[in-house]
């Protein structure tokens, strides 16, 4: 009786401890550290953006491939500017990685994602 | 073009016309002139346009035997340096099938014997044949003169790769891990020198290559404004286009050749 309880101390000392610390792991976006996460919308309502932002993406990648059309909200990159979650040592994740932006809704639901097989899943720079 | 973009180009102008009589000095100036105005610049809002041509002037007398400098900038640039042997690949089929915008070429004229040593690219032909081939429209020339592929419709079967006299063309053979944002890549599409478009789309009026020559070799510009650096040299001195016997009217053009 002794020993259990002494257990069951022992695991709520532990759960305790990672509760309180907040224990993140290298590599893992932190909650909160996207830019979007501090905007109140995107570049059109949420709903919106829910069902319709392929049908945006897609007609962007036409102005801007074939147009040069650069300047507009609705580029991919900016997508992946703002979306993308920080690790705990500041480094941005992948929107791609499990439980990451796109790959969240994208993997629940089944629905392939092609972008990232040529373009960059975090900001480069350039 | 806007007055701001004149200045640097008419410098570039002077320069070409001065490194012709051996003072070279001077070009390391221009990169950074040009670079200030990169960073400045605004993307572009508007689509391109037929009104400008986009062009090189590359005078091969210039261009240095065993220099890569070129070729080494527009790997940074573009994103080419980051790709990595496949493992277990062949050493000899890595070196011939890895994708390269640029190639430094060794001219020699078997009657004279004279060589000459040049950088070829895409020629940005007017009448590309890559283009002609393309069985989806994703080779396509834009409005200013860029000969580009559109990777979203690239279905990698390579009729362009072959079309092309000037073996301008690589193919992404697998997988790519590391990519810059402004130069996508992935396996199964061709790919080629785009004239740096990323640059050109947000404002910048030069091309890493042009940027990297310290014998300022290469001369970028509108082929279709007469005051431009790149028409005032090419109507200065004698120019050729690489097999112009195929009347592609390409839009790199040679001296000394």
């Amino acid at each position: 009786m002794k020993g259990k309880f002494g257990l069951s101390l022992l695991m709520a000392l532990c759960l305790g401890l990672c509760g309180g610390l907040g224990v993140v792991y290298a590599g893992e976006g932190v909650e909160g550290s996207a830019k979007a996460d501090r905007l109140d919308a995107c570049v059109a309502p949420t709903a919106f953006m829910r069902r319709n932002h392929f049908e945006l993406i897609e007609h962007q990648r036409h102005i801007t491939v074939h147009e040069g059309i650069r300047k507009t909200d609705n580029s991919l990159a900016g997508c992946i500017d703002c979306h993308v979650r920080r690790d705990a040592q500041g480094s941005p994740v992948p929107v791609n990685a499990p439980g990451e932006f796109c790959a969240a809704c994208h993997e629940y639901a089944g629905a392939s994602l092609d972008c990232f097989t040529c373009h960059a899943t975090k900001p480069t720079g350039n | 073009m806007s007055q701001p973009t004149d200045q640097p180009s008419n410098t570039g102008r002077r320069e070409f016309l001065a490194g012709a009589t051996g003072v070279a000095a001077a070009t390391v100036v221009a990169p950074g002139v040009f670079l200030q105005s990169v960073a400045n610049a605004a993307p572009r809002d508007t689509a391109v346009s037929s009104d400008v041509r986009y062009g090189m002037l590359i005078d091969t007398s210039k261009c240095a035997d065993g220099c890569n400098d070129c070729v080494t900038a527009c790997d940074k640039e573009n994103g080419l340096d980051m790709l990595v042997k496949p493992e277990g690949a062949d050493d000899e089929l890595w070196d011939m099938q890895r994708p390269r915008w640029i190639r430094t070429v060794k001219l020699r004229n078997n009657l004279t014997g004279h060589v000459s040593t040049l950088p070829m690219m895409c020629q940005h032909c007017e009448h590309p044949p890559c283009v002609d081939v393309c069985p989806t429209g994703a080779s396509f020339r834009r409005a200013d003169g860029i000969v580009m592929v559109d990777r979203h419709t690239c279905i990698g079967c390579r009729y362009c790769m072959m079309a092309c006299p000037y073996n301008a063309r690589s193919f992404i053979h697998e997988a790519v891990q590391f990519k810059l944002t402004a130069t996508p890549r992935g396996k199964g599409c061709v790919e080629s020198c785009n004239l740096c478009v990323q640059r050109r789309d947000n404002g910048g009026t030069t091309t890493a290559c042009q940027d990297a020559c310290k014998q300022g070799a290469i001369v970028f510009g509108d082929l279709k404004d007469p005051n431009s650096a790149v028409s005032q040299a090419m109507s200065k001195y004698p120019t050729v286009q690489i097999r112009a016997d195929l009347k592609l009217n390409t839009g790199v053009r040679y001296t000394d050749v």
